[in-house]
């Protein structure tokens, strides 16, 4: 059952008033979802409510597996037969799925995990929001890897942020985590979505080989291999060991170390396309505010205060935080005076803004992890006793 | 020399040698699976084999079709995946006794009440091969193990009297020591509409058999032959007479609600309640 309607303006475009999760699938359906597992778990459940009525409409499949594991692994088999798919939970379904997010992310295998964070560890505080799963989305499957993580903070940017993660995923076929919170999962906004002539919608590249004995999964030749799906004419293997170019395991050196080189390197000179900020009167601040998710609706709010009291604040929004977007912060922190880092979380970004700062201004947190979103006025007050 | 049906399928530029030990059942059920496949003529690259983890779960990495060797216990969920989002595909998963029953008990549980339509051969060797010798779901009580010194005080789970419980709609087991019988199985399952299970009992000499003490290879092949017994056969032995016994051959074979037929009448569904309404 739905519990929103979408309405079409003078353009044709769809609109309407609707909460984070749902403006979630939509957008999901826009990039090409057609396959969905999950487990329900609170805040994400309204997901996995609305991919269950919307993926049949357009042919797509939606299974509620038995956990959060078998989610993940779903996804994954059902991105190998090449349609797009997604799954979501919360902080301990996020916890569960970690292993087969490495699995996906040393296979190459394109699909999206959407994480609405919630507060605290283990169940914690369910229906409270919290930004608790920064590090967790970084580095919470064992080894090295690479993932891609981007973060919406309001409902228009779920829906630019979900198309987002699955052109990501596809393009360079690997694991995105859109990092959610539960406010921006439930609060209501507009949300126009974009016509399908107005998106760029990119689909995972098709390898043009059309036998298996000379096709290689994992070709060392390009930084992204092209795809074969399961049940195409190729044959081939994939396994979660490490392996040599055809799929096959290996512990041989020079072809552990090209792989795991390979699959770091095609996000690392790939990350001006993958690294997103939006600066908000940035140009004359001297007070910095870097922030991600909801919290820079609350950063946003006490820029406007400062600024009718003559503080020059700005604000550096984090839309994609992982890869970090060191670069942009060492830029624009080098013409403030201080920085604050805002989130809802005991200080876990704040480690690399200080990275990506080098001590060159102070840098110190503003943050809340009691389950309640920061508010502006909170903000204001710390930036004033310290600019006293 | 005329190429078998399981050379044919080997993988080329081949993977060998495999990493099993002399005297491992893996290989028999391996080459039992090939011929079987054979004999439904599923075209070959509209099948994917799919394991977890475990010596067992290396079998698909040396045959010739499109393998997903996934991670422990969850060869079920993956195979879900495949075979949801592309029904035409045959999916065998291919799996140890640890690996179904231990940590994917839960996904193998409901993949039997889905009644998907995938094909499940267990490599039931009663313990863990690959990482030395602890004591798995069907170690028989009071065996030894690597984790079992003082010998197994737990009770073992039968695969197919669980299989048939849960919802498989076909249910068989066989050894090691009848790979005709065992051929057969799987075809049986693998033309079944819906969730097959074969249970497949076989020794694993060097773990089990060292902590066990039941001989050699050849012994413990003798000890399987001895201690199956067809179901047929069963039905005039007295419980006496069957204590100790392994019971063969088909458990059920039923036809019902297959998962992916029933999901596209939701999409039929779905797509008629969208007509019905103001066109979005
Ligand atoms: C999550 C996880 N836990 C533990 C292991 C270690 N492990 C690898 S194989 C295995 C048991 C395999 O036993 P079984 O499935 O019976 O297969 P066999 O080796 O006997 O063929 C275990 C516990 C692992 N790979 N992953
Ligand atoms: S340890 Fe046992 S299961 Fe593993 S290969 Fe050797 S005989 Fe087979």
């Amino acid at each position: 059952m739905l519990f929103y309607r979408l309405y079409r303006d003078k353009e044709g475009r769809k609109v309407g008033f609707v909460q984070g999760n749902e403006a979630c699938v939509e957008a999901g359906l826009i990039a090409g979802l057609r396959f969905f597992a999950g487990y329900p778990i609170t805040p994400s459940s309204e997901i996995a409510s609305v991919a269950s009525a919307k993926l049949p409409m357009v042919g797509g499949k939606f299974i509620q597996m038995e956990d959060e594991i078998s989610s993940m692994a779903a996804v994954i088999g059902a991105s190998m037969t090449g349609i797009k798919a997604m799954t979501a939970t919360s902080g301990p379904g996020f916890s569960l799925k970690q292993e087969n997010i490495g699995f996906a992310s040393l296979n190459e295998v394109p699909c999206v995990i959407v994480n609405v964070q919630r507060a605290g560890p283990s169940t914690g505080l369910p229906t409270q929001v919290s930004q608790g799963d920064v590090m967790q989305a970084r580095w919470g499957t064992h080894g090295d890897h690479p993932i891609i993580v981007l973060s919406p903070s309001s409902v228009p940017e779920v829906v630019e942020l979900t198309i987002r993660a699955f052109n990501l995923s596809e393009k360079y076929r690997n694991p995105v985590i859109l990092l959610m919170d539960e406010t921006v999962a439930h609060m209501r906004e507009k949300i126009v979505l974009p016509l399908k002539s107005e998106v760029e919608i990119i689909d995972r590249s098709i390898t043009t080989i059309d036998s298996s004995e000379e096709y290689k999964p994992f070709d060392d030749c390009t930084l992204v291999p092209p795809f074969s799906p399961f049940g195409g004419k190729l044959r081939y293997n994939i396994t979660g060991l490490i392996h040599d170019p055809k799929g096959f395991p290996t512990a041989r050196e020079d072809e552990v170390v090209p792989l795991m080189d390979r699959i770091h390197k095609k996000i690392e000179d790939n990350r001006d396309d993958i690294v997103e900020v939006k600066e908000h009167m940035t140009e004359d601040a001297d007070i910095l505010l870097v922030s991600f998710g909801i919290s820079v609706k609350s950063s946003l709010g006490a820029m406007k205060m400062a600024r009718e009291g003559g503080l020059k604040v700005g604000v550096l929004q984090l839309v994609t935080i992982w890869p970090f977007a060191d670069r942009e912060v060492d830029i624009v922190s080098q013409q403030v005076k201080r920085v604050f880092v805002v989130e809802l979380n005991m200080g876990q970004i704040i480690r690399e803004v200080e990275r990506a700062c080098r001590g060159r201004v102070p840098v110190e947190g503003i943050n809340r992890y009691d389950g309640h979103l920061i508010n502006p006025q909170e903000i204001l007050s710390v930036i004033e006793e310290r600019m006293k | 020399m005329m190429e078998s049906v399981v050379h044919h399928h080997l993988r080329p530029k081949k993977k060998f040698p495999h990493i099993w030990c002399p005297g491992c059942g893996h290989g028999i059920i391996l080459s039992a699976l090939v011929r079987a496949l054979e004999k439904t003529g599923r075209e070959r690259d509209e099948v994917v084999l799919v394991s977890g983890i475990g010596c067992s779960s290396r079998a698909p990495t040396y045959v010739d079709f499109s393998s997903l060797h996934g991670t422990h216990g969850r060869a079920l969920a993956f195979a879900t995946g495949i075979k949801l989002g592309n029904p035409r595909l045959t999916v065998i998963v291919l799996t140890g006794d640890g690996d179904a029953l231990a940590i994917g008990g839960n996904h193998f549980i409901h993949a039997c009440r889905r009644n998907i339509d995938i094909t499940t051969v267990v490599f039931n060797n009663n313990i863990y091969g690959m990482t030395g010798g602890q004591y798995s779901p069907t170690m028989p009580t009071g065996a030894f193990a690597a984790t079992a010194p003082y010998g197994m005080i737990e009770q073992d789970f039968d695969v197919c009297n669980l299989s048939v419980a849960t919802g498989a709609s076909f249910v068989a087991r066989g050894a090691v020591t009848n790979p005709v019988a065992l051929e057969r199985y799987i075809r049986q399952g693998i033309l079944t509409k819906g969730f097959s299970v074969i249970d497949v009992v076989e020794p694993c000499p060097p773990i089990y058999g060292f902590y066990n003490k039941t001989g050699t290879a050849l012994d413990m092949m003798r000890s399987i032959k001895e201690r199956t017994i067809s179901i047929k056969k069963a039905e005039s032995l007295s419980p006496e007479e069957l204590k100790g016994k392994v019971l063969t051959g088909v458990f059920i074979d039923r036809e019902y609600r297959e998962y992916t037929e029933e999901y596209n009448k939701v999409i039929e569904e779905a797509k008629r309640s969208i007509q019905d309404e103001e066109p979005l």
